[in-house]
């Protein structure tokens, strides 16, 4: 009852006009974004970041609009799966598999429509969830001291290279680079300045919002500047078709979004698993049970649309949990969001929701309001949303670029840290060529940190003692955990990935 | 006749008036500008926008106050910058706090040193606190300070500034004035802002926190932890007057974590006199004590030479047990 009437106080405070009309903005702002090829939910947060803070939002507001930035983006990823078989985002990957076929047979509006249903399913459902289990893992966070905190860090980068990615190798390379990003600047522990060169502008470390902001959306636009004519360019538009699903479909779907709410929700929870293994895990389980024969699958079945967008946007709701409750990202997006929360100097952790309670509560009622309206937005201008994708990067790429660097120079007034971005940006597009993945190296550079003084005060505070690292049941738990984390992919992965791969090359899709 | 010299009367008033009005500002900043060496969102920036909007709203200035968030080392990036390239600017004034003065003791602003600027007047002070967790066998401060002394590994004392920062020197000054000589033996565990460190205190990892009274103020509300002793030199108003100071424990020790501004080493003394009076009467207003409780800050009275003077003072103090626990050499 408690978290009723805490969640009905949230209400009051969404329930502004500029909060509902900032919701407004993001669920839309999002949705382009999602669409948008290549810009996915992390870039599209770190797009507008800077528009948040240049605007003087408080707190409250800002994580409004972008974590409706994010939802938004999650819906809209979709989009561009079903029209252009180009996902719009990695979460969105497994939705071309049925939802193309289906546009193809000139399902598209209701390809779009019934995605469009799967994804509010899941969204809300996972946001009660967040609503349920985070006040849970507050209680379970004060078990946490150092030692623990270095276990769970372990944890994140452990299991991070699993199942999403293509290759192990090259995660844990880009992790490592993140890591040693991390190590730039003045050392907590002992105050004494590493790898800053005298330079009074590495001091205070990297930004990490100059490295986001310079991995994904600078080196997009690196990226346009080597093809110049693009795909995008030449797709022809696909004509849409019905707009609402017959009931039938929606009936025989129904099961299915409630299996793929559930696994979504917890791939979500988990640290480093994210919305991508969310909708993977959500096909692959859905498939093997309504379709063991292969049959209908990938040729344009409903299911097959329904059960990825509704497992990817509960991993979105998922992926909250332990980034507010214990201040670990649960995703790529996640860990731009906790980004945003340091710098509105807000911690995210166990204190959060007994410190600031507008906060929390607050977003997770602007989630439920952004989910409707993101449900209002989908269906019935889908055409508008599909019109974006005409924009020629000739034009959005220019705008990406200026976003990028007008906001940039907004936060830090500073033009060395301009200087930073372009750095990330071309080591952005250098590592895109050789396929590693960014999102490692934003884990590493945020929580670098974190994970190296954890250790640190563990090993203190027990004055050098080692053992203290494996001295609770909960952080021999987290070990076990991550080392099952990290050899179990290794061996079932295989079978797993070759299957990925195997649908992937098939559909000749990219996956960015 | 007499309406006449009434009118006259009148007039010379209003003449005498605005001279008098012209003597005490001298001088009118034409964009006045207040750096916030932080992005938005911290103590500097706060220290920025809410002294500009005050002085706007009083009627002090009477145009907006612009804030600038140059992030960057520290504080390092805006010293450096005051420094080299708005030496003489004088609408220009830079938000500071003990932070800023403690880097400058440590030399962690390369290059620069205190007196390369002119230091305008304090704001307000958020006072030191040494606290435990509300279970704890530790009674008072010298009683923690006496086990540290004893067996320097027992105690693990939990901060949110890095090592050599101010809630790190604070422990160190108090351990010092406790008779404990070889301050570095005292273990200080460095996390990510106060509230992380109050949580490790809850969580059992550490034995005592050291932070600002804003920091602790909601655990302390909530009964989770208990404050053994204040470092102001006499005991705090309301509701926290029922913390016992350090000094009256009979460890003469004070540690502020004050808040105030700094202006460009080349403005002019009229410019700087002129800030210096509206910063004072600014202190001064009923309106500035209102926003003062409701953000924590305790009284810290100090303007033009005094507090420049005090800024010295806490630099030499700060250098001295910096050089001591091997932080500068």
């Amino acid at each position: 009852m408690d978290t009723l009437a805490s969640l009905a106080d949230g209400f009051a405070i969404a329930l502004t006009w500029q909060n509902i009309l900032l919701a407004l903005l993001g669920c839309f702002l999002g949705t382009i974004m999602g669409a948008l090829p290549g810009l996915g939910p992390s870039n599209g947060v770190a797009i507008l970041i800077p528009l948040a803070f240049t605007l003087g939002l408080g707190a409250t507001p800002s994580l409004i609009l972008l974590t409706s930035v994010y939802y938004g983006a999650m819906y809209g990823g979709r989009i561009s799966s079903i029209l252009l078989n180009i996902p719009g985002d990695e979460p969105a990957m497994m939705t071309c598999l049925d939802g193309h076929p289906m546009a193809r047979k000139g399902m598209a509006g209701q390809a779009l429509s019934l995605s469009g249903i799967a994804s509010f399913v899941g969204a809300f459902f996972a946001t009660w969830g967040l609503i349920f289990l985070a006040p849970q893992l507050v209680k379970i966070a004060l078990l946490f001291g150092p030692a623990e905190y270095f276990a769970l860090f372990a944890l994140a980068f452990m299991t991070l290279g699993g199942v999403s990615s293509t290759n192990q190798a090259k995660s844990a390379f880009a992790a490592a680079l993140g890591l040693g990003l991390a190590m730039v600047g003045v050392d907590t522990q002992t105050g004494v300045p590493r790898f800053t060169f005298g330079e009074v502008h590495l001091y205070d470390g990297l930004d990490f919002l100059v490295a986001i902001v310079g991995l994904f959306a600078l080196s997009e636009v690196f990226i346009f500047l080597e093809k110049r004519h693009g795909e995008a360019d030449a797709s022809a538009p696909v004509k849409i078709g019905r707009l609402t699903p017959p009931m039938k479909m929606l009936k025989d779907t129904a099961p299915t979004m409630a299996r793929s709410t559930v696994l979504g929700f917890l791939a979500g929870v988990l640290p480093g698993a994210g919305a991508s293994l969310g909708s993977f895990i959500s096909y692959s389980l859905e498939k093997r049970l309504v379709d063991k024969d292969g049959k209908t699958f990938g040729k344009g079945d409903p299911r097959g649309v329904a059960a990825p967008e509704a497992g990817n946007n509960a991993a979105a709701g998922g992926a909250l949990v332990p980034m507010l409750a214990l201040g670990v990202p649960g995703s790529g997006t996640t860990a731009v969001l906790l980004a945003v929360l340091l710098a509105l100097n807000i911690t995210p952790g166990p204190l959060l929701f007994t410190q600031n309670p507008d906060v929390v509560w607050g977003l997770i009622a602007a989630l439920f309001i952004a989910n409707f309206m993101l449900l209002a937005m989908n269906i019935p201008m889908v055409g508008l949303f599909t019109r974006v994708l005409m924009v020629p990067p000739r034009i959005l790429m220019p705008v990406v670029a200026m976003v990028s660097f007008v906001g940039i120079y907004g936060i830090s007034g500073s033009s060395f840290d301009l200087v930073v971005m372009i750095g990330f940006g071309v080591m952005g597009w250098v590592l895109r060529k050789l396929d590693v993945p960014l999102v490692p190296i934003i884990l590493g550079t945020l929580l670098g940190n974190s994970m190296e003084n954890n250790l640190r005060r563990a090993i203190t505070i027990d004055n050098g003692d080692w053992w203290t690292l494996i001295d609770s049941p909960l952080s021999i738990g987290l070990w076990l955990f991550a080392t099952i984390g990290f050899i179990l992919p290794l061996i079932v992965g295989r079978k797993v990935k070759s299957k990925m791969h195997e649908r992937r090359d098939e559909e000749g899709s990219i996956s960015d | 006749m007499i309406f006449k010299a009434t009118r006259l009367a009148a007039a010379a008033a209003l003449l005498s008036a605005s001279a008098l009005g012209v003597s005490a500002q001298g001088f009118t900043p034409e964009n006045p500008e207040c750096i916030a060496p932080a992005n938005p969102g911290g103590g500097w920036d706060f220290t920025c926008r809410q002294v500009g909007k005050s002085l706007q709203d009083l009627g002090l200035l009477d145009k907006t106050v612009q804030v600038v968030n140059l992030a960057g080392g520290g504080g390092g990036v805006a010293y450096a910058e005051v420094v080299n390239k708005r030496n003489d600017d004088n609408n220009l004034i830079v938000a500071a706090s003990a932070a800023t003065a403690t880097r400058l003791a440590q030399g962690a602003y390369p290059g620069n040193t205190m007196d390369q600027v002119r230091w305008l007047a304090s704001i307000g002070a958020d006072y030191g606190v040494i606290a435990v967790a509300k279970d704890s066998e530790i009674a008072d401060l010298p009683a923690l300070l006496d086990m540290i002394k004893s067996d320097p590994t027992s105690i693990s004392v939990a901060g949110g500034s890095a090592v050599g920062g101010w809630d790190h020197l604070k422990v160190l000054i108090a351990a010092n004035a406790h008779g404990i000589d070889d301050v570095r033996s005292v273990k200080y565990i460095a996390f990510d802002g106060g509230g992380e460190a109050v949580t490790q205190l809850l969580a059992g990892s550490v034995q005592a926190f050291t932070g600002d009274i804003s920091e602790a103020k909601g655990f302390v509300d909530s009964g989770d932890i208990r404050v053994i002793a204040v470092l102001a030199p006499e005991r705090l108003d309301g509701e926290f007057a029922a913390f016992p100071t350090a000094r009256e424990q009979g460890v003469d020790v004070i540690g502020a974590n004050w808040r105030g501004f700094y202006a460009p080493g080349g403005m002019s003394d009229e410019a700087y006199d002129a800030w210096v009076a509206k910063i004072a009467d600014l202190y001064a207003s009923p309106e500035w004590k209102e926003i003062m409780a409701a953000n924590g800050l305790a009284p810290l009275d100090l303007q033009g030479d005094a507090f420049q003077t005090f800024v010295a003072e806490s630099v030499a103090q700060i250098q001295a047990i910096s050089r001591e626990i091997g932080i500068i050499k």
